[in-house]
């Protein structure tokens, strides 16, 4: 019995999870997320066709065995668009995630622990940030700058820090009078080593959650600037602009939009069910 | 009725101040940020030199930065916002006209959301655990993941293309005309902001239904239908209205996607052109228009919760 039992243990490393461990949420959206990110990674090898060739032989054809998802009105092969596209969104939301969060964990953690003057300004300018609606104030940033993908990054750090300040605030507010905190100041510590070594890796775990919900948010913005045309320019292979440029077409070709808005559905509730999932694990309530 | 609990109606105007000043500050910031000649860059490369002479006066250009800040409150407050480049009309007159398509627009998609989601969410509610419950879990959670944009083109795809019922896009003449265009793009949205409703809701329902106040009334006898409509659902909205006002800066960035799909004549519409023929001082306008309105949105929200919920003192 007992080596059955060792056996079974030799052939299952420990690290291994088994079924039911962990939420299903958080399997479905690393499944989903994962097999983009592959996607995004191998698409020179996994896209049939170049994305941005032109082949006006085979222009505006329907979804066919040689064309899944159709052509487009220079022949561009619609699978192969939106595989190569995977890369572009992909990056949007995960750059558009990281700098408002680097920033505004930053601020954030400062205001809360600092309090006073600091904390009084960092939270008057977040509210005056909040004022704004978040797209509106996006696209005025982008109009000033000009139109494009480094635009919309920059505009993404100076409107998105706000959301992560007010979170991680909160949690420092929580934590600066836990006793760890006053047994590490005790031992003289300085305020930095407190607060970044201390209070942040406890504080983080809510802001790291809401990242992962972020990412759709910010895909969908990014979709939505690119569509304007004030985000990535053509020809470049971009769920947004491919729906845009299809949107002259509705009438004889609805495959050019329908398949990259598919890609962004389920690109977004990858990171839905992620951030589920994480949430259930760690125990977080949004 | 006691009226001391509306006290904060007089009083919270005031602390809105700073904020307001921020926008302001921010919006005089964003357009001086725009390297080049400031009158120049308001004025466009066609001006005439008359009309850039008007611009520096009016406007202070020639004077210190934190002066010029002092002649854009001045102006502002006399509601001289500048003319457009393109339009060649005043902005604040420029906005006046494009304002109505956008209230209705966001007025229409409030209001279609919440018939769509008072009634999913007390179907959830009512059956929790059940096929339908998942369902309409389902909807709001996929719901958040659907591009408006997109969305909105679908529905062209299936509404107007194939089955012929509503206009393409537009806004029409008559009244009439123009509700007709507006019942797609207030759908549109109204989806999307239904599915982050219906969850509100839900939560709450399936809480009030399971109150003391509900079983007590079960106890005396009174129907389920009227325990709904009398306790559950009063309750239930409150937090489901202030979830619309903290959500009204989404809304209005939604709107300003959906009139660019839709060609609607509105203020987004009017932004987003004004960022493409770089006629900066509508798109300050139009940004500082919205920004006061999510303010005085959310001020708004405050006083219908004060007047539905006795209890909450503000």
């Amino acid at each position: 019995m007992s080596l059955v039992r060792g056996s079974a243990a030799a052939a299952r490393p420990a690290w291994l999870p088994h079924f039911g461990q962990y939420p299903a949420p958080l399997y479905l959206g690393i499944g989903i997320v994962g097999a983009i990110f592959l996607l995004a990674v191998f698409a020179p090898l996994v896209a049939p066709f170049d994305p941005i060739a032109q082949n006006l032989d085979v222009k505006l054809q329907g979804p066919s065995f040689a064309y899944p998802f159709g052509t487009d009105n220079f022949g561009r092969d619609i699978l192969s668009r939106v595989i190569w596209g995977a890369r572009v969104d992909l990056q949007i939301g995960l750059i558009g995630v990281v700098f408002p969060f680097l920033i505004g964990t930053s601020i954030g953690a400062v205001a809360g622990y600092a309090g006073g003057v600091v904390d009084a300004i960092a939270m008057r300018v977040v509210d005056v940030v909040l004022a704004f609606p978040f797209l509106v104030l996006m696209l005025a940033i982008i109009a000033i700058l000009q139109p494009g993908l480094g635009s919309f990054y920059i505009a993404m750090a100076l409107v998105g820090w706000v959301s992560y300040a007010r979170l991680i605030r909160a949690q420092v507010l929580v934590l600066i009078s836990a006793d760890y905190v006053l047994a590490a100041r005790s031992l003289g510590y300085s305020h930095g080593r407190v607060l970044f070594r201390h209070i942040l890796p406890n504080a983080i775990t809510g802001s790291i959650v809401f990242s992962m919900s972020d990412v759709v948010l910010v895909v969908l913005n990014g979709a939505a600037i690119s569509y304007l045309g004030l985000g990535v320019q053509p020809p470049t292979a971009e769920w947004g602009i491919m729906i845009a440029e299809g949107q002259n077409f509705i009438t004889t070709a609805w495959w050019i939009t329908a398949f990259p808005g598919f890609a962004i559905v389920v690109m977004a509730l990858g990171f839905s069910l992620l951030a589920d999932g994480l949430g259930e694990l760690l125990g977080v309530r949004e | 009725m006691s009226l001391h609990r509306y006290r904060f109606v007089l009083t919270r105007p005031l602390q809105l101040v700073p904020v307001l000043f921020g926008i302001s500050i921010i919006t005089f910031v964003l357009v001086r940020l725009i390297p080049g000649d400031p009158a120049r860059v308001l004025l466009g490369t066609k001006a005439t030199p008359e009309a850039i002479e008007r611009i520096r006066a009016q406007f202070g250009l020639d004077e210190p930065i934190l002066l010029q800040y002092l002649y854009f409150l001045k102006n502002l407050g006399a509601g001289e916002l500048g003319n457009s480049i393109l339009y060649k009309i005043p902005v604040l007159r420029l906005v006046g006209e494009r304002i109505e398509p956008t209230l209705l627009l966001v007025g229409g998609s409030v209001l279609l959301a919440l018939a769509l989601a008072i009634p999913l969410a007390a179907l959830a509610a009512g059956n929790r655990g059940r096929p339908a419950d998942h369902a309409i879990r389902l909807f709001s959670t996929a719901g958040l993941g659907f591009p408006p944009f997109w969305l909105a083109i679908m529905l062209i795809i299936l509404f107007s293309v194939k089955l012929d019922l509503f206009p393409v896009a537009g806004y029409g003449d008559d009244w009439a005309e123009r509700l007709h265009h507006l019942v797609l793009p207030c759908f549109t949205v109204a989806l999307a902001l239904s599915a982050v409703i219906t969850r509100n809701l839900r939560a709450s329902m399936i809480a009030e239904l399971a109150s003391d106040h509900a079983t007590a009334a079960r106890a005396r006898g009174v129907s389920e239908r009227r325990i709904f409509w009398r306790h559950v659902l009063p309750n239930a909205v409150i937090p489901a209205i202030n979830l619309l006002a903290v959500n009204i800066g989404w809304l209005i960035g939604g709107t300003v996607v959906i009139e660019s799909v839709f060609s609607i004549p509105g203020l987004g519409q009017l932004l987003v052109r004004g960022i493409f023929t770089r006629d900066y001082m509508v798109v300050q306008s139009v940004a500082m228009v919205f920004a006061c309105a999510t303010v005085l949105v959310n001020f708004l929200a405050d006083i219908c919760t004060v007047a539905i919920d006795p209890r909450v003192q503000l």
